[in-house]
């Protein structure tokens, strides 16, 4: 206890009344997307960072596009998917595939977003065929479903020599650079978020809450789920369609569990139920991962360690079903506010 | 005929393992409603245990599975004080996700120690008898019959001593057994111990026969036992030993006449088929849901 602290203006007071007037200020946001935008277009252009640190932060945009994907049906559907890397891998094989032997080379950087766009598709036509098993089981079983989904896309790409079989693609065009990875990031956030505050996101969540009353309550929950899934899917094969692009060579061993695990991490090192989380989930892991690389293999000891304290000491993530102030829209900060201020003047002892 | 003969004797090799590796799944699902995922890793950890004393230690087959199986038990009791006990109360799911997390742990260790896969010392001596165009090997026999073994025995420990009477009567009910006096952490810890000493009989088995391992070993054949347990109806021991040897033999048939390489996609899909048909396993009730 320093003298300072006595004092009402403590430097944690000010840090806090820092960060209160950040986050109630929401146009930043949109100056914050407009630097970005202009910084993504001239990082690559003039060399400003290195291209070891420009590489590092496109993956880390890609896994936040995974990561908030796996979020809307781990987090707020409440299922619990474990297979999110077979979708990648659909959307990595189509976008690939497509740009090296549809399109022809001199239009595959035009064309490139329809290769992204064709890859997310393929993706959520695969989801669909995974959501219907969840219309009659979940949990543990629906677990065994996705799982048993990753393995299949895994064995089934083994077996088709056309594709490369188990040897995979190599000399993908490199089309994924910054400005692509950073649109595509705030692309599948800002939509996942509006999904999310939607009419259609609040019947996500009341299937997270209770899946029976909610039918009650007239969701249509078979809808739902399938939307979700499909959504979900979509982002998980946009992403894989970067990563592809982005690797320049794509093989089954890529996509195995290990890689489901590895965004699973991410989602619950964030927090379930919370975009915010998944972005910082996603960025977090990536970015320690690279840091920690001098400590060779160490570092696989010191991450899962990480998670296990967290779980132990904060077991629904950083976040954990709090969103930061700027994702929440306004209608639904002020109702918030409207219903404390009430609940202060109820609770208020009648003097 | 002798092929398929020959084959069905691989298939019960293979299941054998399978089952014993989905009993420590289906054990702790049972007691504790919640998936190990690390069970996986302590099979491999029972394949290292092997390697360590059978390589540094020189012991015969039989000492070396019991080190192996004490120590993996030990392991998985201390991995539940630590790591699942002070999550029993918290949401299901971060229980899952440290057991995935300890699971990566194992793997990691393991691989800062043995930087490259290592070839297990054979313990058996190599005899061989043929029957009538089928060939058995002695390693076959003893994994067989010691799966067998192995799980009669646990049937008998969980239907008929007291300490099965109690992990019973603990999964059917977490508040109101521990008042009649049944020691809650006590039988959770036994169970833990007697499903991944199993883990480590199989890990220690494995190893024989392909005796090439490496920390990543146990993740397919840990998912894969983990489907089998779900197969059988999560939760249900009898059920867990058929769904690894059903998995087992289906493998190996696939293989038998199919190239190797449709394995994992012929076995897969044939349990995606099984779960659509009967969602709750072969053995499971299907439990109804309350509002």
């Amino acid at each position: 206890m320093t003298n300072q602290s006595a004092t009402p203006h403590t430097w944690r007071d000010r840090i806090s009344a820092g960060w209160e007037a950040i986050v109630s200020r929401r146009w930043l946001l949109t100056v914050l997307l407009v630097i970005g935008f202009a910084l993504s277009f001239l990082i690559p252009r003039f060399g400003l960072i290195n291209p070891y640190v420009q590489l590092v932060m496109m993956y880390v945009g890609i896994n936040i596009i995974l990561a908030t994907s796996l979020n809307l049906v781990n987090g707020f559907m409440g299922e619990f998917s474990v297979g999110h890397a077979g979708f990648m891998a659909v959307g990595a094989y189509v976008s690939a595939l497509l740009s090296m032997r549809v399109i022809p080379a001199n239009l595959a950087a035009w064309l490139f977003p329809l290769s992204i766009l064709a890859g997310g598709a393929a993706a959520a036509l695969i989801g669909l065929i995974v959501a219907v098993p969840s219309f009659r089981t979940r949990g543990d079983y629906l677990a065994i479903v996705t799982l048993a989904f990753n393995m299949i896309v895994k064995s089934v790409i083994e077996n088709i020599d056309a594709i490369g079989g188990p040897r995979g693609i190599p000399g993908i065009p490199k089309l994924t650079t910054m400005p692509w990875v950073f649109g595509c990031m705030v692309l599948a956030v800002w939509m996942m978020r509006n999904l999310v505050y939607s009419n259609f996101g609040r019947g996500v969540l009341s299937i997270r809450e209770d899946e029976i009353a909610s039918d009650l309550m007239s969701v249509n929950t078979r809808q739902v789920k399938l939307i979700g899934f499909m959504v979900s899917s979509f982002f998980a094969g946009v992403a894989g369609a970067l990563f592809a692009h982005l690797l320049q060579f794509i093989s089954p061993r890529v996509f195995d569990i290990l890689k489901s695990t590895d965004i699973l991490i991410m989602v619950y090192l964030g927090g379930i139920g919370s975009i915010a989380g998944s972005i910082l989930g996603a960025t977090i892991f990536t970015i320690l991962l690279e840091v920690l690389r001098p400590l060779g293999y160490f570092r696989f000891v010191l991450m899962p360690l990480l998670l296990i304290f967290l779980m132990l000491y904060r077991p629904r993530g950083i976040m954990g079903l709090r969103e930061f102030r700027w994702f929440i829209p306004g209608y639904e900060l002020f109702a918030s506010k409207v219903w404390r201020e009430k609940r202060e003047v109820s609770d208020a002892p009648a003097s | 005929m002798d092929y398929i003969l020959q084959q069905s004797l691989n298939a019960l090799q293979l299941g054998s393992i399978y089952a014993l590796i989905a009993l420590g799944y289906t054990m702790v699902y049972g007691i504790l409603t919640m998936i190990n995922f690390a069970h996986g890793d302590l099979f491999m950890v029972g394949a290292f245990f092997c390697f360590i004393v059978a390589t540094f230690l020189k012991l015969s087959f039989i000492p070396t599975l019991l080190i192996s199986m004490i120590g993996v038990a030990l392991l998985g009791v201390a991995i539940e004080r630590v790591a699942y006990r002070p999550l029993r109360q918290a949401p299901r799911v971060s229980a899952v996700i440290t057991a995935l997390g300890v699971g990566i742990l194992l793997e990691s260790v393991m691989l800062v120690i043995f930087p490259y896969p290592q070839s297990v010392p054979t313990l058996l001596p190599n005899i061989t008898w043929t029957i009538g165009g089928v060939t058995i090997s002695l390693l076959q026999v003893i994994i067989i019959c010691l799966s067998i073994g192995l799980m009669l025995l646990l049937d008998f420990i969980v239907r008929r001593t007291m300490v099965g009477m109690a992990m019973r009567a603990i999964s059917w009910d977490k508040v109101i057994v521990p008042l009649m006096g049944v020691p809650l952490n006590l039988i959770i810890s036994v169970t833990f111990a007697l499903g991944t000493s199993l883990g480590a009989a199989a890990g220690v088995m494995y190893s024989q026969a392909f005796p090439v391992i490496d920390p990543y070993m146990g993740v397919l054949i840990g998912w894969k036992a983990f489907i089998s347990a779900v197969v059988g109806g999560i939760g249900n021991i009898r059920g867990a030993m058929i769904g690894g040897f059903i998995l087992g033999a289906v493998e190996i048939m696939v293989v038998a006449f199919f190239p190797s390489t449709y394995r994992d996609f012929v076995a897969f899909t044939l349990l995606l088929v099984l779960l659509i048909f009967r969602p709750y396993g072969i053995l499971g009730q299907p439990r109804p849901q309350k509002v």
